[in-house]
């Protein structure tokens, strides 16, 4: 936990600054593009890339195997494209999967890990890596500039897609807030930060392709699931279950907005 | 063991770009835990380049600078396939060394 212990006349700093920022919205939202563009030449999510491709041929688990032959949609051992075609439907599960999900399946059918094993502690804090983040930065990495082809042909997709768009305008919570609440209309914000409206095909495919990103103010590389928990969190919904039916279904829903868009991540995010 | 540093050395003109990203903590000693106990200072102190064995850079870091450190810097000379050779080494005397050919 980062402490902020923040004195009387940084305080003032702030507000005068924040009056400033009314006045010119426009400058602040450019300065910020500026401070991503200055960032992006030693992007900190290459090291999650590397260390997730280094993973991925590492021989792990009970069964001391590789993900290498992981099938993600593609066929086996292909990663080049397929995060551009997550969330799909998987025959030999029966279900639609999205890549968090595959990778806790191949984990299980091919290393022999338990599927809780699999899925415990999917994301990095102060004192651990979470390999998941790892493993997601290096198969995302995989897909850069390709363009997203999210498929419906599946009547289980048809489905996941529904429920989906069921969730992103369903409202509930203490606060009676959902996802279109925030990001259902062009310029809204949270604090500083222009929020995307994921009801438009341009907000829709700039923020789904955008993620993961190397977080700057976290120190850490996050994936587009931490970004569903964490709206979860803001919205003081309950805690959206990892590799869950729900989760994946509203990154079916999000995905498949952005097709046509090229993939362009892991980025830089302030 | 510290995971693997990013390297990229590219020749510009009469001079090679070197960008190299390290992953590291980069503890100052400022920040406390969830139970209010100080996390003890842990960062990056000497970086050493060396282009072919002779040193180029050497560089004296403290608590200021970031997590997973990102430095770029320029030096006269150096050719495609020379080595490019980085080693940093921290408060805890953890040390860690990576290798790159100029491209």
């Amino acid at each position: 936990m980062r402490h902020h212990r923040v004195s009387i006349p940084v305080v003032a700093l702030v507000l005068a600054l924040a009056t400033c920022v009314v006045q010119g919205q426009g400058s602040t939202v450019d300065e910020i593009a500026k401070y991503r563009a200055a960032l992006q030449d030693g992007n900190p999510a290459e090291l999650w890339e590397a260390r997730g491709a280094a993973l991925w041929k590492d021989k792990r688990g009970p069964k001391n195997a590789s993900l290498e032959p992981c099938d993600l949609g593609l066929g086996a051992g292909k990663v080049k494209g397929a995060y551009a075609e997550l969330p799909r439907y998987f025959a030999d599960a029966d279900r639609v999967m999205d890549l968090e999900t595959r990778i806790v399946w191949c984990m299980v059918t091919l290393q022999g890990y338990t599927e809780a094993d699999a899925k415990r502690g999917p994301f990095g804090g102060p004192d651990r890596k979470a390999d998941m983040e790892a493993y997601v930065a290096f198969v995302t990495s995989e897909s850069r500039g390709i363009k997203m082809n999210v498929g419906q042909s599946h009547p289980k997709e048809q489905e996941a897609y529904r429920l989906g768009e069921k969730m992103f305008y369903f409202r509930g919570g203490t606060h009676d807030f959902a996802c279109a609440t925030c990001h259902g209309e062009d310029a809204k914000r949270i604090r500083l930060q222009d929020l995307p409206n994921l009801t438009q095909k341009a907000g829709a495919q700039k923020a789904y392709t955008t993620w993961p990103a190397y977080r700057v103010s976290q120190g850490e590389l996050r994936s587009f699931q931490w970004r569903l928990n964490d709206c979860f969190r803001q919205q003081r919904f309950p805690e959206l279950l990892f590799a869950s039916d729900a989760s994946i279904a509203l990154t079916m829903f999000l995905a498949r907005n952005a097709n046509g868009a090229p993939f362009d991540a892991p980025s830089i995010k302030r | 063991m510290a995971d693997p540093m990013k390297i990229r050395a590219n020749v510009v003109g009469d001079s090679t770009e070197v960008k190299v990203l390290m992953s590291h903590e980069m503890e100052t000693g400022q920040r406390k835990d969830a139970q209010g106990n100080a996390i003890p200072a842990w960062f990056i102190q000497n970086v050493a380049v060396a282009h072919n064995g002779k040193p180029v850079l050497n560089a004296q870091w403290g608590p200021a600078i970031a997590k997973n450190p990102f430095l770029a810097f320029k030096f006269k000379g150096g050719a495609k396939g020379d080595k490019i050779q980085i080693t940093w080494m921290d408060s805890r005397g953890e040390k860690r060394t990576d290798e790159a050919l100029i491209s």
